[in-house]
């Protein structure tokens, strides 16, 4: 299937999309070639604003499958995200070597300032990329394989699921604050140098992440795209309106289920290692279970059972977000809540939900 | 009686306060008896005023021996650096409060209030750390004397932290006096331990069957002292019988220290419990009942604790009676609160649990953002009233805090009452009619939305009364109801969603588990394993520990 029949017919999609490419190319040129004097060069620390929003909306596209088509409210995602985020730290922690304050080759600071000797066993290996690479990967997939293996299989669904996904990742969150679990406890994994030999700090690195996370959030979309439109995606949206039916007339619920979470995961553990060298620090913050009800809202304000509702209310909430922080700190949170119960009262599918009514109408 | 009282006197050495030697020690007359000695405390009082710290010391040991009442507020000043003197002639000597304005004076001798001076009128009676030490001594052993036996506990304890040869001999003395049994005890005790190094075996023995009997640390580690043995591993201890008396002696204590551990650990689990009970049962009820999940559960808490704040703040003169106000006025603040919110929001999303859950989310995060905007982000700490202070002693290793207890009694009354009101009242009826069958219900000529909204009324004015009871134990915060609201979801779906009985147990058994594995694991990751517990728990069984049967069942 080519990209142009994945998008056929999806003109949010589309526009999306087409809007990603375009950014893709004006960004680095508006901050590299344009002299900063000017009215239309772009500053490092949008790129690594822009750069961010890509990753979280990257992690909206995730929920938005799991919760938009296949019905799983999980409330519990931002746990997979962290983990992915704490594999890449772990890897740009190993790549600082003795260029920390301790100056010790083998262990990162905090380990050095804990008085530990040597490294832990889960920590070797991540001097290599590919094996963190790997691991971003891995780590969130199996614990999603674990925890919906345990969890499908026993039929446990709606709200006791979302209540046990939030159990989950506020235990991860309680463990990573300890500092003998050796992930830099409270502080978490910070002061990075360097990826793969480049300067973190240089703004040609900076826009190579922000391209790295436009693509990633490009191919993520287009991989959901493939998954709903085909017969898989069908099947997951039949056991998400009658998972009874569906699993009478043969198909096995819980497997489709689990491919379906694990493969959210990983998409939300690559989200997080793009997360994590654009902002320069992962700390267990992220595993606070508030982060993640706060990413589902992203997608139902953008309007869920549509993936680029997702993306787009990722970007708009987190503007928002960034906007309000700075300009009305004590307004943000009034926002936010107020967001939470206008879009479920009113807005069921979102903004997306709301432009195609008007659409509707007016035709 | 007097030799002893010498021979002590002597021994004291160090520290040389002697008994008023007149003074029979059997009588446990109050220190507030004949006051003909004013004359003398007078007199006393007037040359505290001298430079010299030795003469201020021939004072000191004077004035304690007097049966003056005002003499403990005066030492206790100086002690404090309270103590001054007027710069003018006569010197005289008064007690010194720090007030706005000034300096407030009583007078020293006799106890009245003078007015307030400027600081530079006056100067300060200057003592140094071997007089400090020396005037401690001298207001314990007066205590030792007290009437009033809290008092005299209380000196025997103080005393215990700093034993010395004098301590002893001096506990060895008053303790063949003392009527209290447990005082008694302890200074025996105290006595028993320093006899293990006596030379006379049968003293040895005697102090071993003392100790054995008694539950201190302390008492294990100079009992294992007789346990020592050379490089041949032959005992330094001649005597055999001691040898096996001090070891049965050991496990004694031991084993008794352990068996009290314990029961303090339950106690600790079940306050614990208790908390959770209160805090999950109004959920049980909007949850487990209606099936609302109401993520704002936690700021009803919030509220509840905010309530009793300003209960407090609105009644300042009657803190004792507060909370008997702030308890009613919490219950109508939460339950208002909460049919506001069902009757503004969740009745909008019946049948839809998931939008219901995120709508009550963002009702939680507005009144976080409401409290943090009237009363500040800052914690604020409500004050306990006395009759809930302070604890029961059993013995040293177990001690039940009131607050605790009162809390505890607070959950079970709380827990019995809704308990009574969903099966014996018309309006439970109700509620349980619909929670069954919301059409039959409706059929029949139960006005469903009143009940809704009562019910969610009702489960949210219990979450206020947590919040009073929360308040009791923690800072009440705007973060209050976060740090509780996922643990009481966990303890409602473990108990089984729908039946307060299995919230009661669960909430208890999720408490006491998490106190006794919090020894050996600490207490993050005796809470991380509870978490992972539950997970586990769910998958075996999805509908908690006491499923509804039958036609609630359903659905």
């Amino acid at each position: 299937m080519g990209v142009s029949k994945l998008l056929q017919g999806d003109t949010g999609g589309q526009w999306v999309l087409g809007v990603l490419v375009v950014l893709a190319v004006v960004v680095p040129i508006c901050n590299l070639w344009i002299p900063e004097t000017s009215f239309f060069h772009v500053s490092t620390y949008t790129v690594t604003l822009l750069g961010k929003y890509l990753a979280f909306a990257l992690l909206a596209l995730a929920v938005d499958l799991v919760w938009g088509y296949c019905g799983i409210l999980t409330l519990g995602h931002c746990a997979f995200f962290a983990l992915g985020g704490y594999a890449m730290g772990m890897y740009l922690m190993r790549q600082i070597g003795d260029r920390g304050v301790y100056g010790n080759p083998l262990l990162p600071d905090f380990m050095v300032f804990l008085n530990w000797s040597e490294l832990p066993w889960y920590w070797h290996g991540f001097d290599q990329f590919w094996f963190a690479m790997i691991m971003v990967m891995l780590v969130p997939g199996l614990l999603a394989f674990v925890f919906g293996w345990l969890a499908f299989r026993s039929r446990v669904t709606g709200v006791y699921l979302s209540i046990i996904t939030q159990a989950m990742t506020y235990a991860l969150y309680l463990a990573f604050f300890r500092n003998e679990m050796g992930f830099g406890g409270n502080n978490g994994l910070t002061d990075f140098k360097e990826i793969l030999g480049f300067s973190l700090q240089s703004d040609l690195t900076r826009i190579v992440l922000f391209m790295l996370s436009i693509a990633a959030l490009i191919s993520g979309y287009l991989a959901c795209r493939y998954i709903v439109s085909s017969k898989l995606g069908r099947v997951i949206v039949a056991l998400r309106d009658a998972e009874n039916r569906t699993r009478f007339i043969g198909y096995r619920v819980e497997l489709f289920k689990l491919w379906v979470f694990v493969f959210s995961a990983i998409l939300a553990g690559i989200a997080g290692a793009l997360y994590v060298p654009q902002v320069g620090i992962i700390n267990p913050g992220e595993f606070a279970p508030l982060n993640s009800i706060e990413l589902v809202i992203w997608v139902a304000v953008g309007g869920r059972f549509t993936l680029y509702g997702a993306i787009l209310g990722a970007v708009l909430v987190n503007f928002g977000k960034t906007f309000f922080t700075a300009a009305l700190p004590e307004v943000w949170l009034f926002a936010l809540g107020g967001l939470f119960i206008l879009v479920t009262l009113f807005l069921p599918y979102g903004i997306v939900g709301l432009l195609r009514r008007k659409k509707a109408l007016s035709s | 009686m007097l030799i002893g009282a010498i021979v002590i006197s002597m021994m004291l050495g160090v520290c040389p306060i002697t008994w008023a030697d007149n003074h029979d020690l059997s009588t446990t007359a109050a220190v507030s008896g004949p006051k003909d000695k004013t004359g003398a405390f007078k007199e006393l009082v007037s040359q505290l005023s001298v430079k010299s710290l030795s003469k201020k010391k021939t004072t000191v040991k004077a004035m304690v021996k007097l049966e003056n009442d005002r003499v403990r507020p005066l030492l206790e000043a100086l002690l404090k650096a309270r103590l001054f003197y007027g710069k003018a002639a006569p010197h005289p000597v008064y007690i010194v409060e720090v007030v706005d304005q000034g300096y407030q004076l009583t007078d020293a001798v006799s106890g009245q209030l003078l007015g307030i001076v400027a600081k530079k009128s006056i100067k300060k009676v200057r003592i140094n750390n071997r007089l400090r030490q020396l005037i401690r001594g001298a207001l314990a052993q007066r205590d030792l004397r007290a009437a009033d036996v809290s008092v005299r506990l209380q000196a025997v304890k103080t005393m215990s932290k700093h034993i010395t040869p004098a301590v002893v001999a001096l506990f060895r003395e008053v303790s063949k006096h003392e009527a209290d049994e447990d005082v008694q005890r302890l200074m025996l005790a105290v006595v028993a331990n320093a006899d293990l190094t006596a030379t006379d075996g049968a003293v040895r023995l005697a102090a071993i069957k003392v100790l054995a009997k008694t539950m201190h640390v302390e008492y294990v580690s100079t009992l294992k002292g007789l346990l020592v043995v050379d490089a041949q591993g032959a005992y330094l201890e001649s005597d055999r019988k001691v040898i096996k008396a001090a070891k049965q002696a050991i496990k004694a204590i031991e084993s008794r220290i352990s068996w009290y551990e314990n029961i303090q650990t339950l106690f600790f689990g079940l306050s614990l419990g208790s908390v959770l009970v209160l805090a999950a049962i109004g959920l049980a009820i909007t949850f487990g009942v209606m099936g609302v999940i109401n993520m704002a559960h936690g700021e009803l808490i919030m509220l509840g604790a905010y309530t009793t704040y300003v209960v407090q703040l609105l009644m300042p003169e009657q803190l004792e009676l507060s909370l008997f106000v702030a308890i009613p006025a919490a219950f109508m603040v939460s339950g208002l609160s909460g049919i506001l919110i069902e009757r503004g929001v969740i009745r909008h999303l019946t049948g839809r649990p998931l939008e219901t859950l995120l709508a009550t989310f963002g009702i939680s995060l507005v009144l976080q953002q409401l409290v943090r905007s009237v009363f500040s982000p800052l914690n604020r700490s409500v004050s306990t009233p006395q009759w809930m202070s302070g604890s029961i002693d059993f013995n040293p290793v177990l001690s039940l805090t009131l607050n605790r207890l009162y809390i505890l009694a607070f959950t079970l009354l709380v827990f019995f009452v809704l308990l009574m009101i969903l099966k014996r009242t018309r309006l439970g009826l109700e509620v349980r009619a619909v929670s069954q069958n919301r059409a039959m219900a409706k059929a029949m000529g139960v006005k469903t939305e009143r009940v809704d909204a009562l019910t969610f009324g009702l489960g949210s004015g219990v979450a206020g009364l947590a919040g009073v009871a929360l308040s009791q134990l923690t800072n009440v915060g705007p973060n209050l109801g976060q740090s509780y609201i996922v643990d009481s979801f966990m303890v409602v779906v473990f108990g089984g969603a729908g039946n307060l009985l299995g919230t009661l147990i669960s909430g208890f058994s999720l408490g006491v588990a998490t106190k006794f594995i919090e020894p050996y694991a600490g207490a993050v990751l005796a809470k991380i394993l509870v978490l992972v517990f539950i997970i586990i728990f769910i998958q075996k069984r999805p509908r908690g520990l006491f499923p509804q049967k039958g036609r609630a069942a359903e659905g």
